[in-house]
């Protein structure tokens, strides 16, 4: 992983097109602005990971007749 | 083309009925193309998301207006964009269901909606930035509770 240090309000550019800025930091928290082309997708890492699970849990549906799901 | 699946055996897929998922859909990243198919009951709220690069791969989905009369939701610029979506008459939304071993526990996926524009065959899941959903919503208590608020309307129960 390439790591640099910031200060607050300093940004790292990204492919001409990403700006992430340092918006704040307060002890450990720390507060990133984010300026992307609409199309770019941004998540929460810890969203994103439930989402995947949850994908994968739903591929493993048995063979149902959906027809039956809501009698 | 031919596709043999999960859920239906060997079928044959319109192709023109391809939706590009350029992403694919978290957790199958490298599985772009998929279709919407039904159980022979177009009146369920239910279809099939049938993957067509590999046949084994089909989710259950839901149409989530019908299960969840107020669902409301702002479709993220990165999917009116990504999809070319000019109007909404032309998309459609998914929710994804999870469905465990006791069929009454199946839950559908409100934060994470697929989004399909029908105009130009083009699909992604997006997440919404919003916490009034969840990505595990139990759909038979969702129905209970609408029959219940039907029933009653004076008696209109706070989420």
């Amino acid at each position: 992983m390439l790591v640099l240090t910031r200060k607050k309000n300093e940004s790292i550019i990204i492919n001409d097109n990403i700006e992430i800025t340092i918006v704040d930091v307060q002890g450990e928290q720390v507060r990133i602005g984010i300026n992307a082309p609409k199309s770019v997708s941004i998540y929460r890492k810890e969203i994103f990971l439930e989402i995947q699970a949850e994908n994968k849990k739903a591929a493993e549906v048995k063979n149902v007749d959906l027809k039956d799901l809501l009698k | 083309m031919l596709l043999k699946t999960k859920h239906f055996g060997e079928i044959n897929i319109d192709e023109t009925k391809i939706i590009d998922f350029k992403d694919g859909i978290p957790g199958f990243e490298n599985l772009k193309r998929y279709v919407v198919l039904y159980d022979g009951d177009e009146t369920s709220p239910f279809r099939w998301l049938q993957n067509v690069d590999d046949g084994q791969l089909a989710f259950a989905v839901v149409n989530p207006f019908l299960i969840l009369k107020d669902y409301d939701i702002e479709i993220p610029g990165e999917a009116v964009e990504g999809l070319d979506i000019e109007k909404i008459e032309d998309v459609m939304v998914l929710s994804i269901v999870v469905v465990p071993e006791d069929i009454s526990k199946m839950t559908m996926n409100l934060k994470a909606p697929v989004i399909i524009n029908t105009k130009n065959n083009k699909g992604m899941q997006v997440v919404l930035d919003t916490d009034r959903y969840s990505v595990r919503h139990y759909i038979v208590e969702e129905l209970r509770r609408q029959e219940v608020n039907a029933g009653a309307c004076s008696d209109k129960k706070e989420k």
